[in-house]
């Protein structure tokens, strides 16, 4: 029981969930959308600033959630700066199958290996399905952002 | 079936000469020889939904096996046996909470359709613009949106009654609400995430002494406690049959006769109607004006076993057994380091809820799943309340009859885990 739950709650997580980075908010014109799992109640507002040519310049987030939530989301704004908005959206997908598929591997998902690798931290989750909507709150709600949304929700 | 446990269970309102024997109780429910990741089963969500006993289960099972057919309609003995057995349910609901006459007992599919069913009826044809209901800050969302509905069409105001900190309904402040507008009062009997018990008698005398009505949200209190719909002279009272350990889909909305008699129909089609034309139908009396189409048959008979089940066993000897989980729990749990216990009020049902100290709610509820224990984490359908407490979501332990102290230790323990892990 406490093997999984270690794997699960990793030092890196605890960390994050703890003293999350970019936790703050970024003035206009920054993109923004807000995101809300209405199941257990957090809720994660993500602001990205865009370059003139695609680059994420700076993104960061304000939030109230789990460790798992709060976590992912820091690791998330680490990840995704100075990245094009192209590549952020690629590793949505590739985020949402490290989460959800055992058999995920990184080498095949297209994007920065490295990245991904950091990442691997809350593949611990699929050993907890109703967990994988924290983990993921963060990366919808920053698609969400991009693609001009307003709200989210994983519900 | 139930009878045959052993407890030298009296009379309902049984003095205390009776040892409520718990661990034979638990040989009624099939689903607590479960266990959950190699562990035994730890069942502390009763509040959202309760495990059955087998004589509940039996009863469904029994009737679908022998007497079963559609009710109200036939001229075959199935049918009428169906009905007298659909009927009967009715009057041991009647019985359960001592309403006056089985016909102000409408069968709803749960707590929610009850109070929506009052909403649309007797909130449609006798509240209009500038009247007003009060709710309290304790409320489900089951008793916020439906209000909200009506407000949306009628334009009706909505007053909330306040709490205090540990979670107390206070009275004084309700009782300044009220006005010669106020019509209804639509409060709970229990919270279903803090557990306080609220002056409902209190409550009551004051709103009629308004001239109000009132509804009250039974839906944690009838698992735990006996109520008496005379005793009460409440006007409306709403429960689900899940939380009784009876089965889902299946629950009561009580309603004074004379009241019901002047509302309109809740849906229409069959079973409700006298006689339809295309010209006009006229309606049934009630309950089966409120009744319309083929009803959860089997579920009422069900809920009727959950009746008798829980009356066998002695509504004060449950209420003594669910008080010491209660204060024993509080107790252990008020020990841990970081832990804080929400929802202090003077009276309680068997619901402890809690944050620890840099731990997220679902953060617990994970770590607990995996021994074993089933609580539930969250805002708990009651978000204007988590707000009011400051709070985005509380772990919430809530005891059926079925619990023991060594599951209170086990919660305890577990805890204990999630505090290594965090530390």
């Amino acid at each position: 029981m406490l093997d999984e739950l270690r794997e699960l709650y990793q030092e890196v997580i605890l960390d994050h969930g703890r003293s999350p980075r970019n936790f703050r908010r970024l003035a206009e014109p920054a993109r923004h959308a807000h995101g809300q799992n209405p199941m257990c109640g957090d809720t994660l507002d993500v602001y990205l600033k865009i370059g003139a040519d695609g680059t994420i310049e700076d993104v960061a987030f304000e939030g109230k959630g789990c460790a798992i939530s709060m976590a992912s989301a820091s690791l998330m704004t680490e990840t995704l700066k100075g990245r094009q908005i192209t590549e952020a959206e690629r590793m949505f997908d590739a985020f949402h199958r490290l989460c959800t598929e055992e058999s995920f591997d990184a080498a095949t998902a297209g994007v920065d290996e490295d990245a991904l690798e950091r990442l691997q931290v809350l593949a611990g989750v699929r050993a907890f399905p109703v967990r994988v909507k924290c983990a993921t709150l963060a990366w919808h709600t920053m698609k969400a952002a991009i693609e001009g949304g307003a709200a989210v929700t994983t519900e | 079936m139930l009878a045959s446990t052993s407890r030298t269970a009296m009379n309902d309102e049984g003095r205390h000469s009776v040892s409520f024997d718990v661990h034979r109780v638990r040989e009624d429910f099939p689903i607590l020889k479960r266990r959950i990741r190699g562990r035994p089963l730890v069942y502390l969500d009763s509040a959202a939904s309760a495990q059955k006993p087998k004589a509940v289960l039996d009863a469904m099972q029994v009737a679908q096996e022998t007497i079963y057919a559609n009710v109200h309609r036939g001229v075959h003995t199935l049918s009428q046996e169906a009905t007298d057995a659909f009927e009967a349910a009715r009057e041991k609901l009647r019985a359960f909470i001592n309403a006056a006459s089985a016909d102000e007992i409408i069968f709803v599919r749960g707590a929610t359709e009850g109070i929506n069913l009052v909403a649309a009826t007797y909130g449609r044809k006798f509240l209009s613009a500038g009247d007003e209901i009060i709710l309290s800050e304790l409320e489900h969302h089951s008793n916020i949106v439906p209000w909200q509905l009506l407000q949306a069409e009628k334009g009706i105001v909505i007053k909330v009654a306040p709490i205090d900190d540990d979670g107390n309904f206070l009275l004084p402040a309700f009782e300044e609400l009220l006005s010669p507008r106020t019509r209804l009062v639509a409060v709970t009997h229990v919270s279903n995430a803090l557990g306080t018990v609220t002056p409902v008698r209190a409550i009551i005398e004051a709103a009629h002494r308004a001239g109000a009505k009132v509804l009250l949200d039974g839906c944690q209190a009838v698992p735990h406690m006996a109520v008496d719909m005379q005793a009460l002279d409440v006007d409306f009272y709403a429960f689900s049959g899940h939380k009784m350990y009876g089965p889902t889909g299946i629950g009561v909305l009580y309603g004074k006769k004379e009241l019901l008699a002047t509302m309109p129909p809740y849906q229409g089609g069959g079973e409700m109607i006298s006689t339809v034309t295309f010209a006009k139908s006229t309606f049934k009396e009630p309950p089966h004006r409120f009744e319309a189409g083929t009803p959860a048959i089997v579920e009422a008979i069900g809920l009727g076993a959950a009746a008798d089940y829980l009356t066998a066993l002695g509504r004060e000897a449950v209420r003594a057994h669910e008080q010491a989980l209660l204060a024993y729990a509080s107790q252990r749990l008020s020990a841990l380091p970081g832990l804080q216990i929400v929802g202090r009020a003077a009276e309680k049902a068997a619901i402890v809820s809690f944050v620890m100290e840099g731990v997220h709610a679902h953060d617990i509820g994970t770590i607990l799943d995996r021994a074993g224990i089933a609580v539930r984490a969250g805002h708990h359908c009651a978000q204007p309340l988590m707000e009011r407490l400051g709070l985005a979501a509380t772990a919430r332990a809530s005891f059926g009859l079925y619990n023991t102290m060594e599951d209170v230790d086990a919660l305890a323990d577990a805890l204990k885990i999630v505090r290594e892990i965090f530390a």
